[in-house]
């Protein structure tokens, strides 16, 4: 069920013709007719299968790893270890793309060589004529391992004298912020709070496992088509191989979801390595299981929060404490743990602040991207402590929120000033009120409402200088290309960018051909992360149309003998604002301005918003270039005999800015309306001293279609943010306060605060037999 | 290991001939043979990406031998509809977007089909529990369930109108 709130800034949405419209995606006909094509699908002539081999321990010596036997079986082409990566046996993993700005250190070993830190890690690649004969070569791999002493707490991995998994401390990164003055903001408080929130491993489990196919041509260019959210991860690949970088050519096609699964590399330089040794192409597709130990899932964080506030609920001061484990290599650690710093505070203004954030390495899957990005995890612990401030001075949550909401002009958690609009107060009051009435307690089932505000970037880091280029023009019979090499994951990337350069053009979107997701023919875009690719590539493209507009406008001003002003492009025409029946055809047009040698395209770049980064002891900086703002609203209902939740209703209200395509908006609220309840209520990696236990999708329970309960989205439209038309980043933000608003409702629901996550039922039951304890005690 | 066979196996209406051996997965041996609609998620029968109908009935290809399917009929999504002839499904999948990265949607399309031949009217409870062997991460399926009551209520028509 779905409705869309009218959206008050739709009111100035009148001369928009295709933006912000319901316009079936032009990705969707060749995806229901099964005539998309995705990385593994992908057959080539003497092509060869690969199969690589993941350690089945967390934390060992590797003595020897012994392949001859697998080497010598018929149809094996090549069989590679640590000992054959004589050039160089690192990839980085950092953030990629199109950034001038500077990165860490995080490089990974390929394939492991003395040793393995992590299960799963990659120890040795086989390239066979079959699937089955590499699985064989596989198995006749002997690997010589001595299991060493661990460490899979990233509190024990703090102490002296545990085993070191990276650096000389464990410690990946560490950031403190230091704003106002907390003992005063504490001495002002009439009331002080304190609980330790902690949540769990998430994984992704995006449909399309890792797939890719990897050759060598003609040009001894190294060509990868790849499931990835990055092609820019080229460049890597070619510092990895130690080749030049523009040798390497890395495509994405229609990616079936990531997540930020597919953000950091995954399969790529493995292939690559194959195709050029074997000097065939070589294809791979990870199966589920080893897909579960390929990629990185979210990191677990222990979150105390101690809150000082007045009777009347004004927040006087916060001292937040945040410990991710980042498992056994750097990845995006670091990155992660600066956005859950930013999302701690949630979307309120904290004038006393203090926060200490560590990510710490241990012998557990290196965690890395995944959708939230550490804001995620941060925002579900506010929350959940906004509820229990409320709770303990007897004061309505939502009015205890009001009184402390973050406003445009204010500074947030690293002193950044907030510039577009801030609409919580709307968001939250429209999503509970959509709840409607609480149904009463009956039987053995309670129920309850719960809410959740946040603030969440869209657009990376500000210190990486971010960039996005996109070239846009009109062909000779009026129809519209778009090139930019943006990767589609899924969320619309692709069509949005047909529906931005047709609204500018004037040209319908089902004339408009977009060239996507591979840069070696279209203008690099940079990554399909961080919420930035509407934002950024959307941005660029809005520019190069822009360009086209003005040069056309400008010729044909001429024409008609008015000013560019007065003319206007729609509906694959060129016409008079204040007279219709004076028009052109766009092909006409397009005809007259190429005889007048006027450029009938452009190639623009969008940067983003610099800064230089955050004073070292107080944490204070611009970090982002912008912020989404939003709620999220949850009934439950709770079998008190069993401890099962029910998620009934789930509503998200967000101001997305400018709604491109509303009807993507909306997919992207339920997405993750039911991804945001898996992470409250049954996802969770069980680790046994580092060795998951539960990869595969038997055994890690995603939502299924018998868990949707009614979901409602709310599109508020305050044409605020830094993309095309005003429209802000959407894919994370809308997830960011889904399982704080169910936490909170389960809490509601049975009167009783479960401070770790998920809440599984055992935990559910637990809860309430100690409440009723407590209860019969007094 | 035995011996390969060739065994014969209608696709869409046309006749494949393809030599397998026992163990391969009917989804192994017709991708191999160039029936890529057909997506592999996880080999294990957990996702349903890899659906197709066996005569008819949904059947999970990658816990279905290929020899299994000998002298059968499959339909994959390619099977359904075509452009220019698609299914009322393929259709209301479009106006609803209930595809996003569409991984999942050839699996989830011929799960809803097999759905819709027997029980034309499913109720919202019914379409839930008719799709739960198939998984969508992107979704939160509700656009699904709005594309196949859609459907239903077009092939209503197209039946009243026949």
């Amino acid at each position: 069920m779905n409705q869309t709130d009218v959206s008050q800034g739709s009111i100035a949405n009148v001369n928009l013709r295709q933006v912000g419209k319901n316009k079936p995606r032009n990705d969707a006909p060749a995806k229901v007719h099964g005539k998309a094509v995705y990385a593994g699908d992908y057959y080539m002539e003497g092509m060869l299968f690969a199969k690589v081999l993941h350690s089945d321990r967390a934390c060992a010596n590797i003595h020897s790893v012994d392949v001859s036997a697998a080497k010598a079986l018929p149809g094996v082409h090549s069989v590679l270890t640590a000992a054959d990566l004589t050039a160089s046996n690192a990839v980085m993993t950092d953030l990629p793309g199109q950034t001038g700005g500077g990165t860490k250190d995080t490089k990974q070993p390929i394939l492991a060589a003395d040793k393995v830190r992590f299960h799963g890690q990659p120890i040795a690649l086989v390239a066979a004529e079959t699937y089955e004969l590499a699985e064989l070569a596989l198995d006749l791999i002997i690997v010589d391992y001595e299991d060493t002493e661990g460490i899979y707490d990233p509190f024990d991995a703090q102490k002296p004298g545990a085993p070191i998994v990276y650096g000389k401390d464990n410690i990946v990164a560490a950031y403190k912020i230091r704003k106002g003055d907390i003992e005063k903001g504490f001495a002002d408080a009439d009331y002080i709070l304190e609980n330790t929130f902690s949540s769990q491993y998430q994984e992704q489990a995006f449909l399309e496992p890792e797939a890719a196919v990897a050759w060598v041509d003609e040009h001894d260019i190294l060509n990868i088509r790849s499931s990835t959210q990055v092609i820019e991860h080229f460049r890597a690949v070619a510092d990895a191989l130690g080749i030049p970088h523009n040798r390497v050519h890395l495509m994405a096609p229609y990616v079936g979801g990531g997540f930020g699964g597919k953000e950091v590399m995954t399969i790529e330089v493995w292939l690559a390595l194959l195709a050029m040794d074997t000097k065939r192409p070589v294809k791979l597709i990870q199966t589920r299981e080893n897909s579960f130990l390929s990629h990185g899932p979210r990191h677990p964080f222990t979150i105390t929060h101690k809150t000082g506030v007045t009777k009347d609920g004004k927040i006087t001061a916060m001292k937040i404490d945040l410990t991710s484990d980042a498992g056994a290599y750097a990845k995006l650690s670091p990155y992660i743990l600066l956005y859950s710093v930013v999302g701690s505070t949630g979307p309120y203004r904290v004038d006393n602040l203090w926060v200490d954030a560590t990510s710490a390495a241990t012998n557990n899957l290196p965690a890395c991207a995944f959708r939230g990005f550490g804001t995620m995890q941060a925002n579900t612990a506010c929350e959940a402590q906004m509820e229990e401030i409320a709770k303990l001075i007897g004061m309505d949550s939502l009015q205890l929120r009001r009184r402390n909401f973050i406003q445009p002009g204010d500074p947030n958690t690293t002193g950044q000033i907030i510039r577009s609009s801030v609409w919580s107060d709307q968001c939250a009051t429209k999503a509970l009120a959509a709840l409607g009435q609480r149904p009463d307690n009956a039987d053995h089932l309670a129920y309850g409402h719960g809410v959740a505000c946040y603030q969440q970037s869209y657009g990376r880091i500000r210190w990486m200088k971010d960039s996005s280029e996109s070239w846009v023009g009109l062909e000779m019979d009026g129809t519209l290309i778009v090139r930019c090499a943006v990767t589609d994951i899924g969320a619309g990337q692709m069509s949005a960018l047909a529906q931005i350069a047709g609204e500018i053009l004037g040209v319908p979107m089902d004339e408009v051909t977009v060239y996507f997701g591979d840069g070696h023919v279209n203008p690099l875009a940079g990554t399909s992360t961080a919420s930035r690719a509407l934002y950024m590539s959307g941005k660029a493209t809005e520019l190069a149309a822009r360009t086209v507009r003005e040069n056309l406008l400008e010729c044909m001003a001429n024409h008609f003998q008015v000013s560019p002003g007065e003319l206007e492009l729609a509906d694959s025409k060129v016409f008079v604002l204040d007279n219709p029946e004076r028009y052109m055809s766009t092909k006409d047009m397009v005809k007259a301005c190429a005889a007048e040698g006027v450029h009938r395209h452009n190639l623009a770049i969008f940067k983003a918003p610099p800064s230089e980064g955050l004073d070292p002891e107080t944490g204070q900086g611009d970090v982002f270039p912008d912020f989404t703002y939003g709620a999220h609203a949850a009934q439950v209902s709770v079998d008190t005999d069993t401890g099962e939740v029910t998620v009934i209703k789930s509503v998200g209200a967000h101001d997305v800015g400018q709604a491109i395509n509303l009807r993507a908006v909306e997919g992207q609220i339920e997405g993750s309306a039911l991804m945001g309840q898996g992470f409250a209520l049954s996802e969770e990696l069980i680790l046994e001293k580092g060795v998951l236990k539960n990869g595969s999708l038997s055994e890690y329970l995603i939502p299924t279609s018998e868990d949707v309960p009614e979901i409602q989205s709310i599109v508020l439209e305050s044409r605020s943010g830094l993309g095309p038309f005003g429209s802000k980043g959407i894919g994370e933000p809308v997830f960011a306060p889904v399982a704080a608003s169910i936490v909170n409702a389960v809490a509601d629901a049975i009167g009783a605060r479960i401070y770790d996550l998920p809440l599984t039922p055992e935990k559910v039951l637990a809860a309430i037999n100690e409440k009723d304890k407590l209860q019969r005690g007094r | 290991m035995s011996e390969p066979k060739t065994i014969t196996v209608t696709v869409n209406d046309k006749i494949v001939e393809m030599v397998v051996p026992a163990h391969r997965t009917l989804l192994e041996a017709l991708r191999h043979e160039g029936f890529v609609e057909i997506k592999c998620g996880c080999e294990k029968g957990d996702c349903g990406a890899c659906a197709v109908l066996l005569d008819g009935e949904p059947v999970d290809s990658c816990l279905t031998l290929a020899w299994h399917a000998e002298g059968r009929e499959v339909t994959t999504i390619k099977g359904i509809g075509q452009p220019g002839n698609a299914d009322p499904l393929q259709k209301t999948f479009i106006e609803t977007g209930a595809s996003q990265c569409g991984y999942c949607t050839p699996g989830m399309i011929v799960a809803a089909k097999s759905l819709l031949k027997k029980n034309p009217n499913p109720s919202l409870n019914d379409i839930k529990r008719g799709l739960s062997g198939n998984l969508c991460r992107c979704t939160g399926y509700t656009r699904i369930f709005e594309a196949v009551q859609l459907a239903a209520e077009e092939l209503h028509a197209e039946g009243e109108s026949a």
